[in-house]
């Protein structure tokens, strides 16, 4: 750390300059909005390559240690990066797992020889990482895994299934929580995380066609899988703690991300746009009052999230109950989303009927495509049920239901 | 996007709320809400002078008429622990009305009325009509000229604390404008007023007959400052009702979570059903979102953003607050029909405090006109 770092105005504007100057220009195909919709060859290859674009611009994993493929420069950097990627609206970074979980948690927990195998080729999109947490019984409840890793000398032979392995056909590795003892007191007992390579006899991740009629995600099945000890992170049997640690790595809470941005969410300034574009009875769509009060609530929503943010920063003005508003984070964003979704759809009048692949299709029918796939956050990590059971018990202090067997 | 102030939140703030929150808990427990239910004035004296000896009445009044100096921002962090312990006072009134007075008072005025009301001169607001319109030109009363004198006529309606005021701000037209007068409480006779019955019982409200009462022409405010006076005073008004708002959500969940966690049927406690766990939560957040208007309206109220921010602030209070006092009711189930749960001071002063300078669909059509046209 013996170089001098940039003028933060001076870095920022050369940022700018870089995005202005090499950000994608218009495809003639639909992008996807987050890494969970990619569907289609084409579109992972256009993505792989922008992040191996902004990785070797030296805009990717700036904050992670040089020796393993970073620039060990200070977090602001990266932010003030990333905040440009975003504010121009470039594609989003593909190989989210490795940038936000996979390669935090390595950085945080794994062995030198991990972080050499692996940490360069996550930031150049090299190797893609994919997750193998959810299960097909157990969807929200995580500690629940059941996938059977047994031990066989150095070894372990794995049987199961995973599921919504988003990326799955064209990951290298996966992060995968699974059993390696099934006979402890505690459902979270006997797990173990492993670095698990894809690419061997026995895992087969098949796609799974999505409601909106295409693909994104896989459930992976493992067939005899034979997985060396080597892969695992952690410790045999503390699985669940390092799970946990990744989902802190997820949500933020600890920085150690690489940076970039993971999704290209909708904003209510494009439903606005999209709003007076259309009509409603011979006249704009904005000047009918309905819809008007619509989209109020709409931006009175998005503004209550980012003003939920900044009052959060304030320890006075979160006293009585801290955890509130980071906990409601995820469930009024998702819900939020595909609320957007569906009044961006509703607005289009008869033409809202016009699906993906249409030439009619209002913006390509990114929007009803939107609304579709948004429920994949109303759903995944925890359904909007269960974030109300967790925040009515965990910050409201109401009792759980009684047990039953 | 970047540059728009969020929310501020200054030292002097903080140590003022932690003050309110500590005398409203300490005054107004609920008991003694429902006892002032049934006084005469509906508010304790002591309480009142205690308020005044704090300076809480000369909070956003200038240093040089006999006030702190600070601003609605720190005028906020009372207001909300007020609104939360029920305690109605003629605190936000008097308020008020100071603030009219600074904005269109003539330069005698202030120096006359400022001082008094930071010390405590309780002050009575008379802007509403038997119309019911939240439009505050929409005023019929009159008043008409001779040499020195003003005659007054017609009827002011919601006029809160009139009984106990000393000075008495009301709407009338003047030559056909919009005019703000100072009556002095004497001018008027007792048979003047008449007690109306409200559906929050904790507020004590008259309509005035102006009829035949004469005031000085020296005390119409600055007419050329009236109509912008007005617009912020609905501004402020609305600040000032979205933090009462706020403080009376947070109370009336907390009431609601008591009785979900301690009333079983069925063998478990009804809190553990999702029907009414969901619903606690979704007020919840809405009680939050409501909170965050309103501190970032309390940042930005004077500024160009202040309007947006306190229509916003207005609309989810007034929701979210109405919703906790209708939820409160059903969750209590039969206890909740009746008159001694005290489910029904929330729901009802609810409906006081939304009815006040517009409902949550007012505001949203005045938001639509700001951010979309």
């Amino acid at each position: 750390m013996s170089e001098t770092l940039p003028d933060i105005e001076a870095f920022t504007e050369e940022v700018r300059d870089w995005v202005t100057k090499n950000k994608p220009g218009k495809q003639d195909f639909l992008l996807p909005q987050s890494f969970m919709e990619v569907g289609t060859d084409q579109q992972f290859e256009f993505l792989r390559d922008w992040q191996n674009k902004v990785y070797e611009a030296g805009y990717l994993g700036m904050s992670w240690p040089k020796e393993y493929g970073g620039r060990s420069m200070p977090q602001e950097y990266q932010d003030i990066a990333s905040r440009e990627l975003a504010r121009q609206k470039t594609p989003f970074m593909v190989n989210t797992i490795g940038l936000n979980w996979a390669g935090p948690l390595i950085l945080h927990m794994g062995s030198e020889e991990q972080k050499k195998a692996f940490i360069k080729k996550i930031l150049s999109c090299e190797e893609i990482w994919c997750q193998g947490f959810s299960e097909p019984d157990h969807g929200s409840d995580l500690g629940n895994a059941q996938l059977k890793a047994e031990r066989d000398g150095k070894d372990f032979i794995c049987n199961g299934s995973k599921i919504w392995t988003s990326l799955g056909t064209y990951a290298k590795h996966m992060i995968l929580l699974a059993r390696t003892d099934p006979n402890t007191n505690s459902k979270y007992e006997g797990l173990t995380f492993f670095l698990n390579p894809m690419d061997i006899e026995g895992v087969d991740p098949v796609p799974i066609k999505k409601m909106t009629g295409e693909y994104g995600f896989c459930q992976t099945y493992f067939d005899n899988a034979r997985i060396s000890e080597d892969c695992i992170i952690g410790k045999e049997g503390e699985g669940w703690q390092v799970a946990m640690t990744t989902l802190m790595f997820e949500r933020g809470a600890t920085g150690g991300q690489a940076g970039g941005h993971s999704m290209m969410s909708t904003t209510i300034e494009e439903v606005i746009d999209l709003a007076k574009r259309t009509d409603r009875d011979g006249a704009c769509s904005t000047e009918d009052p309905l819809i008007r009060d619509e989209l109020v609530k709409l931006i009175m929503t998005s503004r209550a999230m980012g003003l939920n943010a900044a009052r959060a920063r304030i320890p006075a003005l979160v006293s009585e109950r801290p955890a509130s508003i980071p906990m409601s984070g995820k469930l009024l964003g998702s819900e939020y989303a595909k609320k957007l979704g569906e009044v961006a759809t509703s607005l289009q009048g008869a033409n809202a009927s016009y699906y993906v692949g249409d030439d009619n299709a209002i913006d390509g029918g990114r929007w009803p495509r939107g609304y579709l796939n948004a429920f994949s956050a109303t759903i995944g990590g925890g359904t909007s049920q269960i974030q109300k059971n967790i925040i009515g018990e965990r910050v409201l202090g109401l009792p759980k239901p009684p047990r039953t067997n | 996007m970047n540059t728009r102030r969020d929310i501020e939140f200054s030292e002097e703030q903080q140590q003022l709320l932690e003050i309110a929150e500590n005398f409203c808990r300490d005054k107004s427990p609920v008991a003694a809400v429902r006892t002032q239910i049934e006084v005469e004035d509906g508010f304790d004296t002591g309480i009142w002078k205690e308020m005044a000896d704090l300076g809480w009445l000369g909070i956003a009044i200038p240093e040089e008429f006999g006030g702190s100096g600070l601003g609605m921002g720190e005028v906020v962090t009372i207001a909300e622990p007020l609104g939360r312990n029920l305690l109605a006072t003629p605190f936000e009134a008097t308020t008020l009305a100071a603030q009219l007075i600074l904005d269109a008072g003539t330069d005698a005025q202030k120096s006359d009325w400022l001082p008094r009301i930071a010390e405590g001169s309780i002050t009575a607001l008379a802007l509403s009509e038997e119309h019911g319109d939240w439009d505050l030109n929409h005023v019929t009363c009159e008043a008409v000229k001779n040499g020195d004198t003003l005659t007054l006529s017609g009827t002011k309606t919601l006029v809160t604390d009139a009984k106990r005021a000393e000075i008495i701000l009301a709407s009338v037209k003047l030559g056909g404008k919009t005019a703000l007068v100072l009556i002095d409480r004497s001018a008027l006779a007792d048979s003047a007023l008449t007690r109306e019955t409200v559906i929050d019982e904790t507020r004590r409200s008259f309509r005035i007959s102006l009829d035949g009462v004469s005031v000085p022409a020296a005390n119409v405010l600055n007419a050329a400052k009236t109509q912008s006076a007005l617009a912020r005073h609905h501004k402020l008004s609305c600040l000032l009702l979205s933090a009462e708002a706020c403080g009376g959500t947070a109370a009336c969940l907390n009431e609601t979570l008591e009785y979900l966690t301690t009333r079983r049927q069925f063998d478990r406690f009804i809190g553990s059903y999702q029907s009414l766990k969901h619903t606690a939560v979704d007020i919840l957040t809405g009680m939050e979102a409501a909170r965050s208007f309103l501190y970032h309206a309390a940042t930005v109220i004077e500024e160009e953003d202040g309007e947006t921010a306190v229509r916003m602030a207005k609309a989810q209070s007034s929701e979210i607050f109405s919703w906790a006092g209708d939820r409160a009711i059903q969750f209590h189930g039969g206890f909740g029909f009746t008159y001694e749960c005290d489910a029904q001071l929330y729901r009802r002063r609810a409906m006081w405090n939304t009815n006040q300078h517009g409902d949550a669909v007012y505001h949203r059509k005045r938001l639509a006109e700001l951010l979309l046209d």
